[in-house]
């Protein structure tokens, strides 16, 4: 059983461009997750927008994840443990819609990110696995 | 008796809400994605086909639930639920309303069957479980069929199996099958399908992934259960592991279970839209 759990979470990590939410994530963003969540709140979204680096003090969160969010850097929220139905909470908050948001992270613009949607949304091919390149 | 007479699988993306909250339908993005529903929008409400009661399941996009409780299957046993604010308003959406009798009985025999099901009272619902009753319904001032709601975690790993996902849905068939009511039940599967919202990868979609899985839920139904989790991941993205909750729709039906309507469109939003309408053959 051991080896199990060990081979399931070993092949996440053989995927490219993805971080997958598993426990050890969800334990390390708890707080995260829930400044996110704190954002459904229309007093805590204006507190949030009137001053973002006074409401994070309210959280323990680590200098790491509260630069992260000041600079909306998605990827390494995720690095740091953020789920991103939580940090939706975040990109909605700043009215992006979802396309908008993620596209941010794919290291294409809104536009480019856009059109290959619409012409059908990425290939898998090349994109299952790291270790065997298919 | 009650029965379950049909299923129904969904993604819920909730652009598809937008665009039915906002009247959009007629912009050229929109058409074809509301077109997927005309074929079922007419089959629902004949008289012979129209349920009283749908199984819903559903995921919870933290709206309800947040990291402190992550229920695997949680059913919702209270007389109504009002759609949630997810951060932008509550959707104009009217009040879901339950068959608390029939939702209690399956929570009972579920877990006498083996399923421990978190029973929940108080909870709001998201567009996991209203973006599929708007894009069948449209914008009734009530929701023309009571819903009972099964939130499956898919968030955060491990997820159930598709497996366990399968045979919970023979145990719904059985829980449903022993209510005395003589009542039309329904099953939707809601999520899916391929689509990946984060990371370098983002955008995947995998169309002919999609299709195979659309054909073997009446071809061959036995393959999709033992999908593995990193299959779902690897081929559909991230996010596409919403579609185990296809499986519980399709183990509630029969093995003769026929195909209705399909309809299959890409893009909306970052997701591949996939809808199905099964018969449930005796």
């Amino acid at each position: 059983m051991p080896d199990r759990l060990k081979d399931y979470l070993a092949a996440f990590d053989d995927i490219p461009g993805t971080r997958v939410y598993t426990t050890e994530r969800a334990r390390q963003g708890y707080w995260l997750n829930q400044f996110c969540m704190s954002l459904m709140k229309p007093e805590n979204r204006e507190r949030w927008r009137a001053d973002e680096r006074r409401y994070l003090e309210d959280w323990q969160l680590t200098d790491a994840q509260k630069e992260a969010l000041l600079a909306r850097d998605y990827n390494r929220l995720l690095d740091l443990g953020g789920n991103i139905y939580y940090l939706a909470k975040v990109f909605s908050t700043d009215g992006l819609s979802f396309v908008q948001a993620v596209s941010t992270m794919t290291g294409m613009s809104v536009e480019e990110y856009q059109k290959m949607m619409l012409a059908g949304g990425r290939s898998p091919d090349g994109q299952r696995s790291v270790k065997e390149g298919r | 008796m009650a029965r379950i007479t049909a299923g129904l699988a969904t993604s819920h993306i909730p652009l598809i809400g937008v665009a039915i909250d906002q009247n959009r339908g007629e912009e050229d993005y929109f058409k074809p994605i509301l077109a997927a529903y005309d074929w079922t929008r007419r089959w629902i409400i004949q008289p012979e086909n129209k349920p009283d009661v749908v199984i819903l399941i559903y995921n919870d996009h933290a709206s309800a639930f947040d990291m402190n409780f992550i229920p695997t299957f949680a059913i919702g046993c209270a007389d109504s639920f009002e759609p949630a604010d997810e951060g932008w308003g509550r959707r104009p959406v009217p009040t879901v309303k339950n068959h608390a009798e029939l939702a209690w009985h399956i929570a009972q025999s579920l877990i006498l069957d083996d399923f421990d099901m978190t029973i929940i009272n108080k909870m709001d619902v998201d567009h996991g479980l209203t973006v599929p009753l708007s894009a069948v319904f449209g914008q009734p001032k009530e929701w023309p069929v009571k819903v009972i709601p099964l939130a499956v975690n898919v968030v955060t790993y491990p997820v159930p199996s598709g497996n366990r996902c399968w045979l919970l849905g023979e145990a719904i068939a059985r829980a449903v099958a022993s209510f005395p009511e003589n009542l039309n039940v329904q099953i939707w599967g809601t999520g899916g399908m391929s689509h990946q919202l984060q990371g370098a990868r983002a955008g995947l979609i995998n169309k002919e992934w999609d299709q195979r899985f659309l054909d073997d839920m009446t071809r061959d139904p036995q393959r999709l259960r033992a999908i593995p989790h990193i299959e779902y991941l690897r081929e559909t993205g991230s996010e596409g592991i919403e579609m185990v909750m296809w499986l519980i729709m399709r183990g509630a039906l029969s093995t003769q279970a026929r195909e209705l309507h399909r309809a299959y469109h890409v893009p909306a939003s970052n997701t591949a839209l996939g809808h199905l309408v099964l018969e449930n053959v005796e």
